[in-house]
């Protein structure tokens, strides 16, 4: 599921308020950044600095001489920041930076985990101790040991995400410039009272080490823009939101900056405004063309979490669910998902896409692997304790069990499980895009951006807004609709998939808040895809009157 | 498990004194002309279980302190875990260096002088000395007995027990410890063809019956399996607890006042203005926080050190007042209202029983899931039935349903009361995290909105 309704949905000041206090215990967590911090507009304190490795390996010592058979330790600095504006005003500059010690050890087939900020050798040794502590205070309750799938040793190994600028480098006048300038240009549409607009980094340093001997340390970067734009009738008849106008990515300022928030935010504004005098949808079936800003989400939901092996197996069932695409032995090369020219990739190599990483938090390399196979489902999403679940299925495709490398934990504090890699729908082999299937669409609606979304526990019935509505005929725009929503079955939505566009129409879509697991933790995730077309979709009417 | 004791110390989190201390060295270091600290330390302690046995179990411990630093009308904050000397000065300076970058925010409101505050009151010994091994033992009520019926037990038992802070160079301090828990399971059949649900969640554990929790949820699961399809449409609906709570609290989270002045918000008033003193639901509901509630407490001051106080949100169907920050109340003229972190509903008569004995043809619903909005013009959300759907008819439980999707909105379910029980604290968090305080009574409804059908157990 993803949880972005804890974020700019309620309106008003509570997007600000969450970036102000208090945060729960759960959040962000630690390391140290090699060098002095850089920062041009003013003298910078100097940077913190912690023995990373030496306490990893203090970590490791104290869970081994605990008894743990197996052990991992991650040490990580997590630091956000944010701008947040409205109109022409700043709410709020935050910077959160949190640093600490999780450990992971696993004592006759069971886990336990423990996390400490006080990053000495007693702190990460106490901490490792508790995780042995908890495994054996846990051992009562087992039923199944924990085997994990090997994998290969990586000593010494640095990543680095895809970025050209560190955020953390541009001065906040720059920042705080930009968006004000790029509300100003929104606001001059004359039914566009109100602009909320934000600048999201976050930047990780993630050092991971285990008892088989990998040593990795890793730099992620990630940047998003969130923006709302409403527009208010006059008499107060009515007011519409035009959202999700960037997608996040993992890249550094220059994706801010590729945006053109200036240039587009009249335009963006002209869309609220329009949504205001749009007509309401009439309810029905109509042919669909999603535009990736949109489709993101809707394979987000409806293949991404469903292919989750641990979702599959009912180990989510009491938060996130089971899936539909269950037992694995009925529907691994037999499920049918949609047309044969649909392929969904699993990966964690996407250049600037948000689940991208070297080696996930069980020291794993991560490899591309075919959910969806000409149509067909192929494979689940796993870690290393589950990618032994599917031995038979790898032994009949000849295959080694491995893990996907979907391992992840949001924090230093969070113990690691099973997450979602970037999960995309292949291009077509056709060179055509938006443009060409509106023209060969003759009665529908294309759909552009995100909106409301909800999706059953197994991920059967889901219902999905958007942003922009148009009306298509003839192969044509012919308006703007508003208060639609669309309701689907998995299997019958991507059955009848009928056209989808080229390499050249295939773009990213994201998200910074995938939650998953208890205590609940965020993921960030991309989606890539082209814009595609569905048939006869059912299309509701949201719009009641109070 | 002796040596669990010795080895995890009860729940850690700062001590007034502890957080005063605290504070006041990081105020020391600050030049800013104004400048706030506040302080989140704790434990949340968390065992999770899958197929009838844990599958995670942890601890973490934190604390984090945000520095606000204020020149002028141009502030910043920075927050960080890193507590020694080095690490607070690097807070405090990158938050002065940032405070003075930042552009003028014309609404800064400035520092709040001391204040008096109420003790708050969500703090239970009970909750904060439960250990790994007290938890695995809470978590074996039910799985024992979920094994013991061939079914199968997942679920979550977290429970947090920190406190929270607020000092500012004007002298104002404020402090509060308060403690979390909630439990949950749903157990299904190996076949999956049914699921029941049921969960508690309280500040204080020992109100928590865990043995309790899993047979509801074993005997939800069996009553569920194998159900069957009927028609979405609009239907009579009787709503245990849970199911009123997650749709109830929206409302609670819509209660803005400057949302609703600036024409964006179901509470704006058609041709200006907000509903305060308009009738939007059942005359016979009434909506409450009150933080000294000892059902539903509540923080007894805000994130600046605002005291909180019971505030009447809706009375008699009426709205009584919606949500004011300081900015917002000076340039209405009116006092602040802090939004309270905890809801209580009132309830009615009827029992359970007696509002489903008086449904011809209805649906009773276990929780709703995956709840998201549609149309903040009328707070419309949608999400589905989970975990314990049955059909009612004549009076009598029949059978089980398939789940449904239902496109609607707390404003028009509270518009169409039938009945309402007595109010319980439910757990209404989808994570099963403790969630938001809450108190509701069942209730029964008619013409509630299902729009589609879903095949999911």
């Amino acid at each position: 599921m993803t949880d972005r309704r804890d974020f700019l949905k309620h309106g008003s000041l509570a997007a600000a308020a969450l970036w102000t206090g208090a945060c729960s215990s759960g959040a962000p967590p630690t390391i140290p950044a090699p060098g002095p911090a850089q920062t041009p507009s003013a003298t910078p304190p100097a940077d913190i600095q912690i023995p990373t490795r030496e306490l990893m390996m203090r970590a490791l010592d104290a869970a081994r001489d605990a008894g743990a058979g197996y052990a991992d330790v991650r040490i990580g600095r997590y630091r956000n920041n944010f701008i947040v504006t409205r109109e022409q005003q700043i709410i709020n500059v935050v910077d959160t930076d949190s640093i600490g010690c999780g450990v992971r050890a696993l004592v006759d087939g069971t886990w336990g985990f423990g996390a400490t900020r006080t990053l000495t050798a007693d702190g990460v040794a106490g901490a490792a101790r508790e995780a042995v502590a908890i495994a054996k205070a846990s051992r009562i309750a087992r039923d199944r040991s924990v085997e994990l799938a090997p994998t290969e040793v990586h000593r010494d190994v640095t990543w680095k995400s895809t970025y050209e600028i560190d955020p953390w480098t541009v001065p906040i006048e720059q920042k705080v410039d930009l968006l004000l300038r790029a509300n100003a240009e929104a606001l001059k549409v004359p039914t566009v009272k109100y602009v909320f607009s934000i600048m999201y980094f976050v930047k990780e340093d993630r050092s991971f080490a285990s008892t088989e001997g990998s040593t990795i340390d890793q730099t992620v970067i990630r940047s998003w823009v969130p923006m709302q734009i409403t527009a208010v009738a006059p008499d107060f008849s009515d007011f519409q939101n035009r959202s999700s106008v960037v997608q996040p990515a993992g890249r550094g300022y220059e994706y801010v900056l590729a945006q053109d928030l200036v240039g587009n935010a009249a335009k963006w504004a002209e869309e609220a405004a329009q949504k205001i005098k749009a007509k309401p949808v009439e309810v029905g079936k109509y042919d669909l063309i999603l535009h990736p800003s949109h489709l993101w989400l809707t394979i987000h939901e409806s293949i991404g979490h469903p292919t989750e092996l641990d979702r599959a197996l009912g180990y989510e069932a009491n938060y996130a669910g089971t899936s539909f695409i269950a037992p694995p032995e009925k529907m691994l090369g037999k499920l049918k998902y949609g047309p044969e020219f649909m392929n969904v990739r699993g990966d964690r190599s996407q250049p600037g896409a948000c689940a991208t990483i070297g080696y996930d938090d069980e020291g794993v390399k991560p490899e591309d692997f075919l959910i969806i196979k000409n149509g067909v489902f192929n494979d689940y999403q796993t870690t290393r304790e589950q990618a032994n679940w599917l031995k038979w299925w790898y032994d009949q495709q000849g295959i080694r069990p491995r893990s996907h490398g979907c391992s992840n934990g949001d924090s230093w504090a969070s113990v690691q499980f099973q997450r979602m890699p970037n999960v995309s729908l292949l291009p077509g082999e056709r060179d055509i895009g938006w443009d060409e299937i509106i023209a060969d669409t003759d009665r529908g609606i294309a759909i552009v951006g995100d909106g409301s979304f909800s999706i059953d526990q197994q991920r059967y019935n889901a219902q999905f807004g958007g942003q922009v509505f148009h009306e298509i005929r003839g192969g044509k725009i012919v308006g703007m609709l508003k208060d639609v929503a669309y309701q689907m079955r998995t299997p019958d939505f991507w059955n009848a998939m009928d056209m989808i566009g080229g390499q050249r129409s295939y773009e990213l879509g994201a998200s910074f808040f995938d939650g998953k697991g208890q205590p609940p933790q965020s993921n960030a995730v991309s989606h890539g895809c082209p814009p595609a077309r569905f048939r006869q979709i059912n299309v509701i009417n949201t719009g009641r009157k109070a | 498990m002796s040596t669990l004791v010795s080895l995890l110390a009860p729940a850690r989190y700062l001590s007034r004194a502890e957080a005063e201390a605290l504070a006041r060295r990081a105020l020391s270091m600050a030049t800013a002309e104004a400048t706030r600290v506040s302080i989140q330390s704790g434990t949340r302690g968390n065992t999770r279980f899958a197929v009838n046995q844990i599958s995670t179990a942890g601890d973490d411990f934190n604390t984090t302190i945000t520095v606000r630093s204020l020149y002028g009308r141009r502030s910043a904050s920075v927050t960080t875990n890193k507590l020694d000397d080095d690490g607070l000065r690097y807070a405090v300076e990158t938050s002065e260096r940032l405070a003075k970058l930042a552009p003028e925010d014309p609404e800064e409101m400035g520092e709040l002088p001391p204040q008096q505050y109420a003790e708050s009151q969500g703090w239970s010994d009970a909750t904060a000395a439960l250990e790994p091994d007290g938890r695995a033992r809470a978590v074996r009520a039910i799985t024992e007995a979920t094994r013991a019926a061939d079914l199968h037990g997942t679920g979550y038992l977290e429970t947090t027990a920190g406190s929270f802070a607020v000092a500012n160079s004007k002298g104002l301090f404020a402090y509060a410890r308060g403690t979390g828990t909630a439990l949950t399971t749903t157990v299904r059949t190996p076949d999956g063809s049914g699921s029941g649900w049921a969960g508690e969640s309280h500040h204080d554990f020992s109100r928590l019956n865990p043995a309790s929790i899993g047979e509801r949820a074993i005997q939800k699961a069996r009553l569920s399996a194998n159900a069957v399809a009927i028609e979405p449409g609009r239907y009579t609906v009787v709503l245990e607890p849970t199911a009123v709570a997650n749709l109830v609290q929206l409302l609670g989270f819509a209660l803005n006042a400057r949302n609703a002045d600036e024409g964006r918000s179901f509470f704006s008033k058609p041709g200006g203005g907000n509903k305060i003193g308009m009738k939007i639901v059942d005359e016979r509901v009434t909506i409450v926080s009150d933080p000294l509630d000892p059902e539903v407490p509540a923080n007894t001051f805000t994130g600046e050190g605002l005291p909180t106080s019971r505030t009447i949100w809706i009375e008699n169907g009426v709205v009584k007042n919606l949500s004011y920050d300081r900015f917002w109340a000076q340039k209405s003229g009116r006092p602040p209202v802090p939004f309270v972190g905890s809801l209580r509903m009132n309830g009615g008569s009827a029992s359970m029983e007696e509002m489903i004995a008086s449904t011809p043809r209805g649906i009773l619903v276990t929780r709703f899931w995956y709840i998201r909005p549609v149309d903040p013009r009328t707070i419309l959300y949608t999400g589905l039935t989970r975990d314990g759907t049955f059909l009612i008819e004549n009076g009598r439980i029949t059978k089980a349903i398939k789940n449904l999707r239902f496109n609607e909105s707390p404003v028009f379910m509270l518009n169409n009361l039938e009945a309402m029980g007595a109010p319980v604290r439910v757990s209404a968090s989808e994570s099963g995290s403790p969630g938001l305080a809450i108190s509701v009574p069942p209730i029964k409804v008619r013409d509630f909105t299902f729009t589609s059908l879903s095949d999911a157990v």
